[in-house]
């Protein structure tokens, strides 16, 4: 009895520390950010000072709000442009058999391991050529690279799964393939659409290498690479309330989003993954 | 729909088989022509740029003087030359410290982090996949370490592992277990674990979800059965369990390294100018960026390419591990 006891108190024991760990360091940030002058310099575990000056001072001083809205330009860009060749790619690899299709869909993942420091020579290059440099449009050709394997791998494996019934009926009726995308498979796959775009958002969101290397000017710049270059007067002056606002401002959203989706998302995480 | 069918019935064979033909030529071509873009997009933003990538690597070639640039074979990589006194000097990435630095650091980096996510992720998708109150909650909490971005998050703990106002410190001062303050981020010997700590927080989870949708597709009668016969826990663990989440565990385990191999962004903001935590990819981007060393840092760029290339194929190879997916 006893034994049992200490069993279930230790396994929660063990599942409260992986929820204090997990939430901790954002419930952190967002008690900073709400600190403000020589606050910010006294540990509290507990909500103890509530002052909006931190973000007052992100939203008003500098481009921070400029920042946001080329994340939200680029990273839906980039989500609406992958989807777009996704779908029709997936609908080939998946549903058509043909030769090479293992070793197509082989070269597509290998892409997406692809180190990204590997085409930045080559892409800074195109980005220059086009005259795309310091611009969101750099970004959104870019971001391709990482957003496009993936759209393209879950979306396969998630037309692979649709009943071949509904297909067949749809070529007697006389269906086109592009007619079968778009009226029979569509409404069948907004689910994995919204998975996929939504991942693909949030790795669009959170890209640094290219959007540090793409863009020079503090008006271009995307959310992440303000962030991380927001600095004060001095370099031994990091002003650590102004970034844990501007930091709790871009992880909010992200963070509801995937509460609201979270089923979808651990679909999307783990869809090809565990086929292997 | 039913009556469709039954039209199919109803065709003679031999018309069925010319008209399928047909069909055929029809869907491949349109599958042709739903790859075409796809392709092309991939070809100018991968492989191209990944070509010039590699041709940079044999050229002497600067930001700016990208075009101008002249060939010079491997100089890059590893070069000589014989003084008058007979002395050889080395050059080349190959010889220079800094180069197998970021290596170690790269390689220590990935190893260490990747085996703490597997067994840390292993512990919570084992919480995750018993069944307790308040399981959905658990779920969620463990995804807000995945959602917040790695900047984000390279920041957050930057504020936390601050010498003077951390609490990390204060945490582990009232706890005894450290009886000065540390400065994680900026000394030499913590540099490293801070980026660790930081890199496990943040990525445990998917290795978590991962090994969770691995778990989740074991019958669950073969623990009944286990159960049934008196076999210890313990033991379920080690003999059924853990051999049949072996495939989900693999690819999670090689998605994980192949994605430690290339760290930057963390690396890059947690602990800037730390020799201890820099990797090829921090090394390569400052030599083509900021040091104007455009052909000698595409260079590196290269070699990590390939040591990620080889490292997959022979993963692949070793582990005959199915990426397509196949026909089921």
């Amino acid at each position: 009895m006893l034994w049992s006891y200490t069993k279930t108190a230790s396994f929660y024991l063990l599942v409260a520390i992986i929820v204090l760990v997990s939430v901790f360091p954002f419930y952190y940030a967002i008690l900073t950010s709400f600190k403000s002058g020589t606050a910010l310099f006294e540990i509290n575990y507990l909500p103890t000072h509530f002052s909006l000056d931190n973000y007052i001072a992100v939203l008003t001083t500098g481009v921070f709000v400029r920042n946001l809205g080329n994340s939200i330009l680029v990273a839906s860009s980039v989500v609406v442009l992958a989807l777009f060749l996704a779908v029709t790619a997936a609908f080939a690899l998946a549903r058509v058999s043909f030769r090479g299709r293992g070793l197509l869909l082989m070269t597509i993942l290998a892409v997406s391991m692809f180190p990204q420091i590997a085409v930045l020579a080559g892409l800074f290059e195109l980005v220059r050529a086009f005259g795309l440099f310091n611009t969101p449009f750099a970004l959104i050709f870019s971001y391709t690279i990482f957003t496009l394997p993936f759209t393209v791998w879950v979306l396969t494996t998630f037309m692979r799964d649709l009943p071949v019934e509904i297909e067949e009926a749809a070529i007697v009726d006389g269906a086109s393939p592009w007619v079968i995308i778009t009226k029979v498979f569509m409404p069948l796959m907004w689910p994995a659409l919204v998975t996929t775009g939504l991942l693909a958002f949030i790795a669009a969101w959170n890209e640094f290498l290219f959007a540090l290397t793409f863009t020079s000017s503090n008006e271009t710049r995307t959310v992440p690479v303000a962030i991380a270059l927001l600095s004060g007067a001095s370099q031994y002056e990091i002003p650590w309330g102004r970034i844990m606002a501007a930091s709790v401002i871009v992880t909010v959203p992200l963070v509801a989003l995937v509460l609201i989706f979270q089923r979808k998302i651990v679909q999307g995480l783990t869809a090809g993954g565990v086929k292997g | 729909m039913a009556s469709t069918q039954s039209t199919i019935r109803i065709v003679p064979a031999g018309h069925t088989k010319r008209a399928k033909s047909d069909l055929m030529r029809q869907r491949l071509r349109a599958a042709g022509w739903f790859l075409v873009p796809m392709l092309i997009a991939l070809a100018i933003v991968a492989g191209w740029p990944l070509l010039r990538t590699i041709y940079f690597s044999f050229t002497n070639a600067s930001l700016t003087n990208l075009y101008g640039a002249e060939w010079v074979g491997f100089k890059n990589y590893l070069n000589w030359t014989v003084l008058k006194s007979g002395r050889v000097i080395w050059s080349g990435l190959l010889s220079d410290p800094a180069w197998w630095n970021a290596v170690w650091n790269t390689v220590r980096f990935s190893i260490i982090s990747v085996t703490l996510e597997t067994i840390l992720g292993t512990v919570v998708a084992l919480v995750l996949n018993a069944e307790f109150k308040g399981r959905g909650l658990v779920r969620a909490a463990i995804l807000i370490p995945w959602a917040i971005p790695t900047i984000v998050s390279a920041r957050m703990w930057g504020w936390m592992l601050n010498d003077q106002f951390g609490i990390i410190n204060d945490v582990l001062l009232t706890f005894g277990l450290i009886d000065h303050k540390i400065a994680w981020t900026a000394s030499s010997d913590t540099a490293m674990i801070a980026v660790l700590i930081v890199d496990v927080w943040k990525t445990t989870p998917f290795m978590a979800l991962l090994i969770l949708a691995g778990l989740q597709m074991i019958p669950r009668d073969i623990y009944e059965a286990a159960a049934l016969d008196g076999v210890h826990p313990v033991k379920t663990f080690w003999k059924v369990t853990l051999p049949l989440v072996r495939p989900a565990l693999m690819v999670a385990v090689i998605f994980r390294l192949l994605d430690a191999m290339r760290i930057f962004d963390l690396i890059y903001v947690l602990t800037p100018n730390s020799s201890q935590t820099k990797t090829i990819s921090v090394l390569a981007r400052e030599n083509l960026i900021d040091f104007d060393k455009f052909a000698y840092g595409s260079a590196q760029s290269t070699m990590l390419f390939l040591i990620i290339a080889l490292m997959t194929i022979l993963y692949i190879w070793l582990g005959k591990v199915r990426f397509d997916g196949g026909d089921r």
